[in-house]
């Protein structure tokens, strides 16, 4: 066979599982400075399915397709030290304010540049939490979805057979080629960064990188087009651009309640009527309970 | 006027509980607009189904009764409802976030160009002013969720685009019939005029295994949890009562189960289950590490001890200090008074 060529659809997240004390700037919004970011672990996931498929079929390949500002390649260079081929990078101002809808509608249209046999992601990013945009990439491009994967279980060129987790069991499909299969967190973690291909890529970058870089550098990346991450603008994909973005959203939020960060500290509670009368109100007036 | 239409999930013949918290939550949200709610059931051998969802106040429900309909998969039950939105244009679509829900949910909603919000944790009605037009919006469904690893809570709401569509988890909304002998109108779906027979059959389902658990602590928004000094088994009920009341299930330490307390089924702890419930309330728990593993990123605990020095206060948002046969009961019957 020739070879199945695979993109994973990866996204650069904060880490809203490590959020600290300064995670809130004084005018109570999200300080996203004070947060790491990560590639989202469950793209990990569907990175580690995307590579063991490409061990076990010859001549596949693996390219990672990210929507993200310039700094969103730390992620594309990540998956190449783990084993990907390489990346593109989807960034420009018109995604701005795009909901899941606009997010799926974006990605689908850089999807179609690339003609994959298997787009793979991850079951939902950490700082939504939605595990919407897999099955809208797949409805926009026509193609069946297999959700919760947590093991390709065989592959060949024409059908995969996937074993999916669900609430209360498993599952086992077949599904043709091409198709979008998104990877749950109970699948194999990533393998880890293999030292020879992060001395070979480490210096790879997306052209919103090289803004500031010198000659040197210039005419090193131009020498060696391996270190090129690829980079697309709105012009480089065929879109509406009123599916882009905050008009491409339907969408809307209306407010944002931030939850009041409290230090763990104890509040003692006597056992006498009065007091535990007070400790259910407070819990169903902040919504706790009832 | 447009409806509220709840799309139900169905395995072995019974309603998900989820659908039925849904349809609850859609009866009063229709009353409140002066629609109908419409339920939708696909699967195969459907024939009863009516009498399970019309006592929760169900006005219209389609059936979609096709072998080819269970076990489900996405792009038939996608073709379906779609071109049953398309024809009905229902104002609001809700559907459990369940493996289901949280798979077709999205494929419809990208068919359809309809904004979806996933997890929502509450709905209401309301109006709506959109910042730049000045426009008003009346009557909006509010989607409300947590967002950002649970640090903000987003209010969301779809203006322009119909149905309205959201996904709730099990448990959040109570389940509550809404009249007994409520009757609603059974309309049968044309499967085949709905499918795309050539496309939509594509994935197979090999192998299946569904456990039939009845009990889910991972899905628990509350959990009651007991320990080895809940004293015996009887006392044990006290804590099924409270978890009862407030919409919660019951957990257990290893040392309760293995007192023979309650069913390993609810063991919580490094060789039980791991939960991350908005509110533990941890009984006569000493808070070993085995036992605080599984429950240590609940947002709140209150934990109730005779033992002042219990090493799960730590843990505590509340620690209470006394005898849990006393302290539960006034938990109960002050829930009762100030719970509207």
């Amino acid at each position: 066979m020739k070879g199945l060529k695979i993109v994973v659809l990866a996204k650069q997240v904060p880490d809203t599982r490590n959020v600290g004390k300064d995670a809130m700037k004084a005018d109570g919004t999200v300080n996203r400075a004070a947060l790491p970011a990560i590639f989202n672990p469950e793209d990990l996931n569907a990175l580690e399915q995307a590579l063991r498929i490409k061990d076990s079929n010859e001549g596949s390949t693996v390219h990672i397709l990210t929507m993200g500002p310039g700094r969103a390649a730390e992620i594309i260079r990540e998956a190449m030290f783990r084993g990907a081929d390489g990346g593109y990078l989807l960034s420009d101002r018109a995604f701005a304010g795009s909901d899941t809808l606009a997010t799926s509608y974006a990605l689908s249209c850089a999807l179609r540049n690339l003609s994959a046999d298997l787009i793979i992601c991850g079951r939902q990013a950490i700082d939504g939490d939605t595990a919407q945009v897999g099955p809208q990439v797949a409805e926009k491009l026509g193609l069946p979805q297999v959700t919760y994967a947590e093991e390709v279980l065989a592959c060949n060129d024409k059908e995969l057979t996937i074993r999916r987790r669900l609430e209360r069991g498993i599952e086992v499909v077949t599904c043709p080629i091409p198709a979008v299969i998104t990877v749950n967190g109970s699948a194999a973690s990533c393998r880890p960064r293999n030292a020879r291909r992060v001395m070979q890529y480490k210096y790879a970058k997306a052209a919103s990188e090289m803004q500031n870089a010198d000659d040197d550098y210039i005419s090193i990346i131009n020498q060696r087009p391996y270190l090129k991450i690829t980079e697309w603008s709105v012009n480089d994909i065929t879109c509406d651009p009123q599916d882009l973005g905050l008009s491409g959203s339907p969408t809307k939020v209306k407010t944002i309640e931030n939850v009041v960060f409290q230090a763990k500290e104890a509040k003692t509670v006597e056992a006498n009527d009065e007091a535990i009368e007070n400790m259910v109100k407070e819990l169903i007036s902040n919504h706790t309970i009832g | 006027m447009n409806s509220v239409f709840v799309y139900c999930e169905i395995e072995d013949g019974t309603i998900a509980d989820v659908s039925l918290e849904l349809l609850t939550k859609g009866r009063t949200l229709a009353s409140k607009l002066g629609v109908k709610l419409e339920a939708i059931v696909l699967g195969s051998g459907l024939k009863d189904v009516e009498k399970q969802v019309f006592p929760y106040g169900v006005d219209v429900l389609w059936k979609g009764d096709d072998k080819r309909l269970a076990p489900y998969t996405t792009l038939p039950h996608t073709s379906v409802l779609v071109n049953l939105f398309k024809e009905e244009k229902p104002q609001i679509a809700f559907m459990g976030a369940t493996s289901i829900g949280r798979d077709l949910g999205p494929r419809v909603s990208s068919a359809l160009h309809s904004g979806l919000t996933a997890d929502c944790t509450s709905l209401e009605i309301g109006d709506y002013e959109d910042a730049k037009t000045k426009q008003v919006y009346h009557n909006l469904l509010y989607q409300i969720r947590p967002a950002f690893g649970g640090n903000i809570v987003a209010t969301i709401v779809n203006p322009e685009c119909r149905p309205q569509m959201a996904t709730v988890r099990e448990g959040v909304m109570k389940k509550e019939i809404y009249n007994p002998s409520h009757q609603g109108e059974v309309k049968n779906i044309d499967v085949n005029r709905y499918v795309n027979a050539d496309v939509d059959f594509v994935i197979k389902v090999i192998e299946r295994q569904i456990e039939k658990s009845k009990i889910n602590l991972k899905a628990a928004p509350i959990i009651v949890a007991g320990g080895y000094g809940v004293g015996s088994k009887e006392n044990f009920n006290l804590l099924y009562e409270l978890a009862e009341v407030l919409g919660g299930e019951v957990g257990a330490s290893r040392a309760a189960v293995d007192a023979g307390f309650c069913e390993h089924e609810r063991q919580i702890g490094q060789t039980g289950v791991t939960v991350r419930p908005k509110l533990y309330i941890a009984c006569g728990i000493s808070g070993q590490i085995q036992h605080t593993a599984g429950m240590e990123e609940s947002a709140m605990v209150i934990a109730i001890n005779t033992d002042s020095n219990a090493p799960i206060n730590k843990f505590a948002d509340y620690v209470i200090t006394g005898d849990l046969n006393v302290v539960i009961p006034k938990m109960i019957q002050y829930y009762k008074k100030n719970s509207k």
